[in-house]
């Protein structure tokens, strides 16, 4: 019983250091906000995600080229626009 | 020790409102030093709950019948293993389980992503911590594992079902599969609350939804394995609807997994996926509250209980809260790019998914329509098997049927040409196994012949796709490795083949027979005979065990003998089938024998089944497993891709 008792009281200090712990660590601190993307961040990030679904979309459309899956015709055609939009989400991340 | 236990959960349940309530608090107000508190409350909560857990796998090994848990779930004569899963055995150790997971997966969701997603994250405490308070605050008010009485001498044992090897694993894994689908959910709702629509939620929940899918799938396959060698009912999946209720949200998981894909690659279905993933959260709850509430007859419902209006009304906040969140977030979630062709692979996930969902709510009205009958009439009226075996075959198969289409097309558009040229190695396949079948004697049954033409397609594609992938890539192994979330799907893909085989083959052609037999007689089921020797009876560990011997042979030729009979547990009163099966691996089917009832003069009322293929049944949850190792496994290159990506907002 008195062994339970201690460990209930060890589980609940160490519960109570734990959650308080980040006040602990800092006390007092300038920058207490919690770190996000700004508007211009969330553009960028915006931007990086167009410019890896075009990329990774140029590399799909060669890999299914090369095992047969679109035909050359198709594969000119899709190839062009691919091209575009991953350079246009380059320079627009420049 | 018990008001260690109970002690524990108090602190759980606390840190847990904590962690919801100062959390939202914190990312509302964009306060760092709360929301890292926030998330270290369900670390601590985690741990809390771990002490009440080892607190009761204490009490059981121990068998310490003061605790009312213990003394209702085991005696002193059940075995140590069995007395472990009596974790999981009732309703209040089954919900320990539940916090236990839900904290532990909180705790690592939280630890891998608060550094790199800090704002997400800060959302996401909130949630996981709401959920987590639910489920501590039944443990501490309404259905405790802490209970005390005065210690009886002997416990009344863990049902006779139960106690099978297979318990030790079937459940554990359904509730990973479970409550890990919780994870998903609450970064979602995290990135709604957040404003972050961006695929920042879906990367890092990507590994934990396929986690919990492949837990979820593993574990109700060995939950069938259960049924088919332990419930001694010559079958493995009866439409239950506590086996619905774990089939209904890998089906969800299941769509969310595939439309993911469609979000990544192409921007679409923003909105689709944040429903996928309330429904596929929305169906566990429903799945746990199926099992424990007692609301419908099941053999898996073991309890009747009380805390099955406190699941419903959650349920109901959940689902009405988080579709609210969609509602009001939908502007964010408009997606700028359509859907170029409907030949192409974005529009077969597209159909995918719409079958999946549509398999998924039918099985869903099924297993509710007995509570709503009973509603609205007063009287509860059941659907049956034949209504779920039209669904699946209505969905099911055009479902087959895609997984072969999918692979061959290539993403927003395809042309008639290369269609043609794809798909020729694959369908002459197809129409060669077909003619085949038809030739060898297949065709009595239609949807059988149909699902096996369908299997041959898939099985065909996946091999193209392969050898053409390896020729493309150089060898298999640069190939798997360069996208291993594409080729172990197609593996997954093959499992998925293999069950629907071992399922058309063991429900559409196997035979079965029923008969008295007095020892010496016999009888047949498809080419096999039987005849009845002699009956023994031998004492086990802690049950009286009734085996009749009995001959097998395939014309004059004695292939072997088999012991079925049943099982007269002392502690808990009750007696369990004991099916035998003998497994020909040659001709790759079963024969099962079931004692029906066994009279005290030696005559038995015999059932013989044969069921074709149904070890491939078995065989698809390795292979399902392989193929969600190779998925799940980590890809350097990817996660240095995707930390830089999301490494510069923040710095921007």
């Amino acid at each position: 019983m008195n062994g339970a008792l201690l460990i209930g009281a060890v589980v609940a200090v160490l519960a109570v250091v734990l959650v308080a712990l980040p006040f602990i660590r800092e006390p007092a601190t300038a920058d207490d906000r919690l770190a996000e993307p700004g508007d211009r961040g969330k553009r960028t990030l915006e931007l990086s995600e167009q410019r890896d679904r075009a990329l990774a979309a140029l590399k799909e459309l060669e890999f299914d080229h090369r095992t047969g899956k679109i035909s050359n015709e198709d594969y000119r055609e899709l190839l062009g626009g691919y091209r575009r939009r991953a350079a246009s989400a380059l320079r627009a991340l420049e | 020790m018990a008001e260690l236990g109970r002690a524990a959960l108090i602190v759980s349940l606390g840190l847990a409102l904590y962690a919801a309530l100062a959390g939202f608090w914190a990312a509302r107000n964009r306060r760092r030093r709360l929301a890292d508190s926030a998330g270290n409350a369900l670390l601590a909560a985690l741990g809390a709950t771990a002490v009440a857990s080892a607190v009761l796998l204490s009490a059981l090994v121990r068998h310490d019948f003061s605790f009312t848990y213990v003394a209702s779930h085991t005696s002193t004569q059940l075995p140590l293993g069995y007395s472990i899963s009596a974790f999981w055995g009732g309703q209040e150790g089954s919900l320990l389980l539940w916090l236990l997971v839900l904290t532990a997966y909180g705790a690592a969701a939280v630890l891998l992503n608060r550094r790199s997603a800090p704002d997400l994250v800060a959302w996401t405490v909130p949630v996981l911590g709401a959920i987590a308070a639910f489920f501590a605050f039944l443990l501490v008010a309404v259905a405790s594992p802490f209970a005390t009485q005065t210690a009886p001498a002997q416990g009344a044992g863990l049902n006779p079902s139960l106690q099978n090897p297979y318990m030790l694993a079937h459940p554990p894994l359904l509730y990973l599969g479970y409550v890990g689908l919780t994870v998903p959910f609450a970064f979602g709702m995290g990135a709604l609350l957040a404003r972050r629509t961006d695929e920042r939620w879906l990367v890092a929940t990507r590994r934990w939804t396929l986690f919990a899918w492949t837990a979820l799938g593993v574990g109700q396959l060995l939950g069938a394995h259960w049924a088919y060698v332990e419930v001694g009912w010559g079958g493995y999946y009866a439409w239950d609807p506590v086996e619905n209720a774990a089939l209904m949200p890998w089906l969800a998981a299941t769509a969310f997994l595939h439309s993911v894909m469609i979000q990544e690659k192409r921007g679409m279905l923003k909105v689709w996926n944040m429903l996928l993933v309330i429904l596929a959260f929305g169906l566990s709850l429903f799945g746990t509250f199926l099992t424990r509430s007692g609301v419908v007859n099941s053999i898996h419902s073991f309890t009747q209980s009380s805390i099955g209006p406190w699941f419903l009304g959650f349920i109901c906040v959940v689902v009405a809260a988080s579709l609210a969140l969609v509602f009001w977030r939908l502007p964010l979630l408009r997606s700028k790019t359509r859907l170029e062709s409907l030949v192409s692979r974005e529009a077969t996930f597209l159909y995918n998914n719409l079958l999946l969902v549509a398999f998924c709510l039918t099985i869903l009205w099924g297993v509710a329509f007995p509570i709503l009958s009973e509603l609205v009439k007063g009287e509860s009226s059941t659907v049956g098997r034949p209504y779920y075996d039209f669904f699946l075959r209505t969905f099911g198969l055009p479902l087959l049927l895609l997984m072969g289409i999918g692979p061959l097309v290539a993403w927003r558009r395809a042309s008639l040409r290369s269609l043609g040229r794809t798909f020729l190695w694959p369908a002459g396949v197809a129409v060669a196994v077909g003619v085949l079948l038809v030739a060898l004697g297949a065709g009595s049954s239609s949807p059988g012949l149909i699902a096996y033409t369908f299997s041959a397609f898939v099985l065909g594609s996946i091999v193209l796709e392969f050898v053409r992938g390896t020729r493309a890539a150089g060898s298999i192994t640069q190939l798997v490795s360069r996208n291993r979330r594409r080729y172990g799907g197609y593996v997954v893909h093959a499992a998925i083949v293999l069950l629907a085989i071992g399922i058309a083959g063991s429900s559409a052609y196997g035979s079965s027979s029923s008969r008295k037999l007095h020892p010496g007689q016999s009888m047949r089921v498809g080419s096999y005979s039987l005849v009845y020797r002699s009956l023994s009876h031998v004492r086990g560990p802690n049950d009286l065990e009734v085996r009749a011997t009995m001959d097998v042979y395939h014309g004059r030729k004695l292939l072997g003998r088999v012991y079925p009979g049943k099982n007269s547990y002392f502690a808990e009163q009750q007696v369990s089938s004991e099916m035998a099966i003998r497994t020909d691996w040659l001709r790759a089917e079963d024969l099962d024998v079931i004692t029906d009832q066994i009279d005290p003069n030696g005559t038995i009322y015999f059932k013989a089944l044969v069921k074709p293929l149904v070890n491939f049944i078995w065989l698809a949850g390795v292979v399902f497993f392989f193929g969600s190792v190779i998925t799940l496994w980590p890809d350097a290159r990817e996660e240095r891709r995707l930390a830089s990506r999301y490494a510069l907002p923040a710095e921007a």
